[in-house]
């Protein structure tokens, strides 16, 4: 483990919204660390290669908590329980530090259905594989309890690794969302938010690539205001339903919108891409990764300069 | 609106129907698995019609079309019954698991004028487009040589419980990722006239393959190479890329990004300038209705949805197609089958040129 003590920030402060339930505006993504990007294979395992250590990984952390940032963004990765761990273990180095937990880490259960099927896959995720087998003896169709269970135990096994840290956010991600929202499995939507309210004191957020469509389906599974997270750049790129009908849903949907791919992983330079998302009205927060001191700061001082 | 069927919700049949249930041009009007689990809950709370039979399905509901995302030996007797009723066919790759099945049934639907399409999403791609444009236009000179690859971390253990994990019932890494690449080579430079030194080689599984390496030759003395491995677990996902050779330069494109270099012999091309030049999928890709998991899974179902609307387009994976892709994935198996074909000079003995007889030798000494 490090011991080094964590830079301070260099410049604002903490970048949160004390005494508010809003979002703090700079959230920090963890898409780098895991190989994840949507431009480049190689710069995907260049970035494989750098964080399979858990101190590389760390030491970005900080430099962001440096810069002032306080929540990651994070998949439910096996290697995020580490994260977790660290952060867990130092509660004053990492002062106001919370998680906001993206689940499912989807290809970890699509990996399980090509190998053992839908059912197998479930059963390897359910806490208890007795229940699921209980269940569908005699091929029984599932009752609403059944499928609230499901769910429940689901979101259950993947908030085991963030006990003891603040997981004031839950997510349901994009795969997932965007599955039920085309299949039209609304009342889902409403399971996922309200076990994730009653049990984990959280709020739920739900985070998609096609942003006009899941506001009517949220609509309609009753989630008054819900915390949304989709694409939202200047070159529209992953945002079905086009800019413009983004936009429309920002100007005069109630919403709490978290914008993600504000660069379009890289297309778009960063002022001018900060400096668009800026001018879009009811944009609460933004979600960003990166790799580098440099780029975490610099981004930080444009979101504080479009700030004012 | 166009009427469609969507037959098996597995883990592909899932997200087409969420896909194209979203289309604003379709109405789903039934599903059919044989699992009730899966149709009960998606009939509580999706409102989907629901069968465990297909034929029923047809007998019950009016339909232009259908989905078919069953496991891959049941595709041929499906597709031939939807055909026989006047219904275009979408149908999960492989298209079957014998080639002539395929050409036939390639033929029985242009007899009769319907639509069909297989899931070979890569001709979706944004960067695969830009390179399939990039050759048609001659930008890299005379093609002399493909390499096709796809890696990714499907198969980490020995034993599988579905029927991917079973040959005889189109499982397996040739069908099931080999199919990916193949398809897009033969997209790139045409059909191949013979494969050579096929290995279909196990990682961890025990009734089929996990890598599959070939020499493809393709016409016009195109040779291309192939390499597979569904058992690379140092991938996070499926990753195919192609690199194409040609005379006058080279392309290599995954689904990222698509680099192409020129020589400066090379004949001019808006956009790209001699030696590298790199687009990003953030540039070439359109925009799609509904995003689940690509925009080229989105594109594909569209593409189908627009050729029922009117026919006339050209089509983007058609039976035909797919029928070629089986045809060399029987190449494949057949020489695999027989075995190594390996050449010696004269004079060398096996005994002393393999590894495996030095390897053991070493190991003697040691012990």
């Amino acid at each position: 483990m490090s011991t080094t003590a964590p830079r301070t920030a260099d410049s604002g402060g903490p970048l949160t919204t004390p005494g508010s339930s809003k979002l703090d505006p700079v959230l920090f993504g963890d898409n780098q660390f895991f190989g994840i990007n949507h431009r480049s294979e190689e710069k995907a395992r260049e970035q494989a290669m750098r964080f399979q250590d858990l101190d590389a990984i760390m030491a970005v952390i900080d430099d962001a908590y440096a810069s002032g940032i306080r929540t990651l963004m994070c998949t439910t990765h096996d290697r995020i329980a580490d994260v977790v761990e660290r952060v867990r273990a130092e509660p004053e180095r990492y002062d106001g530090f919370s998680f906001f937990p993206c689940m499912p880490y989807a290809h970890k259960y699509a990996d399980a259905v090509t190998e053992s099927g839908i059912l197998g896959a479930l059963n390897r995720f359910m806490p208890d594989e007795g229940m699921l087998n209980a269940m569908m003896r005699g091929g029984r169709s599932l009752a609403k309890k059944d499928i609230e269970g499901i769910i429940t135990l689901l979101v259950d096994a993947e908030m085991a690794g963030f006990a003891g840290v603040r997981t004031p956010v839950v997510w349901l991600q994009n795969v997932v969302v965007d599955l039920l929202l085309g299949l039209g499995f609304t009342d889902a939507f409403a399971i996922f938010a309200n076990h994730v309210r009653t049990r984990y004191g959280a709020e739920p957020g739900f985070i998609t690539m096609n942003l006009p469509m899941l506001l009517d389906h949220l609509d309609q599974a009753g989630i008054e205001n819900p915390l949304v997270c989709s694409n939202i750049n200047k070159i529209g790129f992953r945002m079905s339903g086009g800019v413009e009908a983004y936009q429309d849903a920002l100007a005069k949907r109630p919403f709490r919108a978290v914008a993600m791919s504000v660069f379009a992983s890289g297309a778009i330079p960063p002022r001018e891409a900060l400096e668009w998302i800026s001018a879009q009205p009811g944009i609460e927060s933004i979600v960003f990764g990166a790799s580098s001191r440099s780029h975490i700061e610099s981004t930080v001082a444009l979101v504080r300069e479009f700030e004012n | 609106m166009i009427r469609v069927g969507v037959v098996g919700l597995g883990k592909m049949g899932l997200s087409h129907l969420s896909m194209i249930r979203a289309h604003p041009d379709v109405s789903v009007e039934a599903v059919v698995d044989s699992a009730g689990y899966i149709l009960g809950v998606l009939s509580k709370y999706t409102g989907l019609k629901t069968f465990t039979d297909f034929e029923k399905m047809l007998d019950s509901v009016e339909l232009d079309a259908v989905l078919i995302a069953t496991p891959t030996r049941f595709h041929a007797a499906m597709v031939r019954t939807a055909l026989d009723r006047g219904l275009h066919v979408f149908c999960e790759k492989p298209l079957t698991l014998t080639a002539a099945e395929s050409a036939e049934l390639a033929g029985v639907a242009a007899v009769r004028g319907l639509v069909t399409q297989v899931g070979y999403h890569n001709r979706f791609v944004g960067t695969f487009r830009e390179a399939k444009r990039l050759l048609e236009t001659g930008a890299i000179g005379r093609v002399t040589h493909l390499q096709a690859e796809s890696y990714g971390p499907v198969v980490l253990k020995a034993k599988g419980t579905t029927w991917r994990s079973k040959r005889t019932e189109g499982g397996g890494c040739l069908y099931d990722y080999a199919a990916h690449p193949l398809d897009l080579a033969t997209w790139f430079v045409g059909n191949a006239t013979g494969v050579g030194g096929t290995i279909l080689g196990s990682v961890f599984s025990e009734s089929t393959e996990d890598e599959v390496y070939s020499t493809i030759y393709f016409a016009d003395g195109v040779s291309g190479q192939l390499s597979v491995n569904w058992s690379d677990e140092s991938y996070r996902k499926m990753t195919t890329r192609v690199s194409i050779f040609g005379t006058q330069g080279k392309i290599i494109a995954d689904r990222q990004e698509i680099q192409v270099y020129l020589r400066s012999t090379a004949p001019e091309l808006e956009g790209y300038e001699p030696g590298w030049t790199i687009r990003s999928t953030t540039e070439l890709t359109d925009e799609v209705w509904f995003y689940l998991r690509g925009e080229e899974y989105s594109a594909q179902l569209d593409h189908f949805v627009q050729r029922i609307g009117d026919p006339s387009l050209p089509a983007t994976n058609d039976f035909a197609s797919a029928a070629i892709t089986d045809r060399i994935i029987e190449l494949l198996t057949a020489d695999a089958a027989a075995g190594p074909a390996t050449t010696t000079l004269v004079g060398e003995t096996t005994a002393s040129t393999s590894p495996k007889a030095r390897r053991g030798s070493l190991l003697g000494r040691r012990s």
